[in-house]
């Protein structure tokens, strides 16, 4: 019963943010459209400075279909939106927490947009992607977009633009780790990989809970239920993973390298999972990242004087050979979390690019809809070949994680071991 | 141009990763085919030594990403 009330109020903490946000997406979209009656003027163009708008330089025309190579259109999928697209036009709005430098605050419902169409204090849609239109002086005019394209210039750099009326605008990403000194706006938005990422942790919570209870309730019995599922697995990970490679102080480290196994487990099977907006937990960068750098704190705070000395002064080697291992096994502390991170981001991604391209044969033996031979030819092959691609990543997800806690146990021993008694530590690893 | 090349750097890469993990995969089995007993640990050191090669592949990849 009190679990009920748990999962009761975990919902009441994330749907009540949810539908407050709706209620101010409703006003402010009262006020657009009164705004826009005002607007809808026929000196559009005399209003807009030239510096803002440019004649429109691209292709396309409003109203025709996107063109986009498939290259894009895969890329689009696996990367973060701030709208959770479930299938054909369904979209499910997220809240956007918008802080661009001279504007402020803005709290947006994604639905706001309209898919692209609409301006919101400035911000658009592109692509399921909230941009900021770049020259908010021609902003008061701005009532309708018409498409937003994304062009490679001459010198290989990328420039996104939201085109209204055969003008374009040029339109900003937000910040990045790379650019944040010179960004004019920031996205803090509840996004889809980060709503993913809330359900799978709560989902985590929810297991974990209840095996915890049932170790509790059933002490001394055989595990039942989930418990059976989650009791090999954790066993698995302690008796095979951690034991061998960190040694007799792995106690001290079993929360933190079960957190990781079974959050990027759990990440990624969620990823895998088809029709619910394509999560891609693991497969961004920025949430590895934050993962690897995890990995690096644990092991570099808890690393004892052994550590720093094979590190600095490597010992049992020549004089000069230690001047030249030095920096080598220094850069080694940040290579190794740099490598944990690009694996799982790498594998993760790699496994979604070819789902998505396998999936997409339907399009491209189609020719969009024109060769229906072509598109079930396409299905058959992409299917198959999808399914089976699938499966394997079924065993990636598991490997990943696998690896990921390895590797950083492996480092955690390193760093924990103690050196004096080398050979006798292994064999009392040896014997569990 | 400089995709193209970059498909090309990403593709000698896998190559090269391919061999690597050919090998250590190879290895690994005759080794747990001649003592069968020690499979656990072979299994073990066969994982940590692909991930590496695949770590170092797939910085090869990233880059070509991003080049």
């Amino acid at each position: 019963m009190l679990n009920l009330y748990k999962i009761v109020s975990f919902i009441l903490v994330f749907l009540l943010p949810l539908w407050v946000f709706a209620q101010q997406e409703q006003h402010q979209e009262d006020g657009h459209a009164t705004n826009t009656e005002h607007v809808v003027s026929p000196s559009h163009d005399s209003l807009i400075n030239s510096a803002c708008a440019v004649p429109y330089q691209g292709t396309q025309h409003a109203g025709e279909a996107h063109e986009m190579s498939y290259a894009d259109e895969v890329m689009i999928h696996i990367s973060d939106a701030n709208e959770i697209h479930l299938f054909g036009d369904v979209h499910l709005p997220l809240p956007c927490i918008l802080y661009s430098k001279k504007d402020g605050l803005s709290f947006v419902m994604s639905s706001a947009f309209e898919h692209g169409h609409k301006v919101v204090n400035g911000y658009v849609l592109d692509h399921g992607d909230v941009k900021r239109i770049q020259c908010t002086e021609a902003l008061a005019h701005l009532d309708h977009i018409d498409f937003t394209e994304t062009r490679k210039g001459s010198d290989g750099s990328y420039t996104s633009v939201a085109v209204s009326h055969g003008k374009e605008y040029i339109i900003e990403k937000p910040a990045t780790l790379l650019n944040i000194g010179s960004a004019t706006w920031f996205d803090f938005s509840l996004s889809k990989n980060i709503i993913s990422m809330l359900v799978a942790t709560l989902l985590l919570f929810v297991v974990f809970n209840a095996v915890a209870k049932s170790y509790k309730s059933r002490d001394g019995q055989a595990p039942k239920g989930i418990q059976s599922f989650v009791e090999p697995i954790f066993t698995f990970i302690r008796d095979e993973v951690m034991i061998p490679s960190i040694g007799p102080k792995y106690e001290r480290f079993m929360p933190f390298v079960m957190s990781l196994f079974f959050f990027i487990l759990f990440s990624n099977l969620f990823g895998l999972i088809p029709f619910l907006g394509g999560a891609n937990i693991t497969g961004n960068i920025a949430t590895t990242l934050a993962l690897a750098l995890m990995t690096f704190l644990v092991v570099n705070f808890s690393g004892n004087k052994h550590y720093w000395q094979h590190i600095f002064w490597m010992p049992g080697t020549p004089k000069w050979v230690r001047f030249l291992l030095a920096p080598i096994e220094f850069l080694g502390i940040f290579i190794k979390p740099f490598t944990l991170l690009i694996r799982l981001f790498a594998n993760i991604t790699a496994g979604h690019i070819l789902v998505l391209v396998l999936i997409g044969l339907i399009f491209i033996l189609g020719k969009n809809g024109e060769s229906i031979g072509g598109a079930i030819g396409g299905g058959a092959i992409g299917l198959l070949f999808a399914f089976f691609i699938n499966i394997l990543e079924l065993f990636v997800a598991f490997l990943q994680a696998f690896i990921f806690a390895l590797l950083s146990s492996l480092y955690i021993g390193s760093a924990v071991v103690d050196h004096h008694h080398d050979d006798h530590e292994h064999e009392v690893a040896n014997s569990h | 141009m400089t995709g193209t090349l970059a498909a090309i750097g990403a593709g000698l890469a896998v190559l090269g990763a391919g061999i690597g993990i050919g090998q250590i995969g190879g290895k690994a089995v005759e080794g747990m085919a001649r003592q069968p007993e020690a499979s656990g640990q072979i299994q073990t050191a066969m994982i940590i030594a692909a991930a590496l090669i695949e770590g170092a592949a797939l910085f090869a990849i990233v880059g070509a990403f991003f080049l």
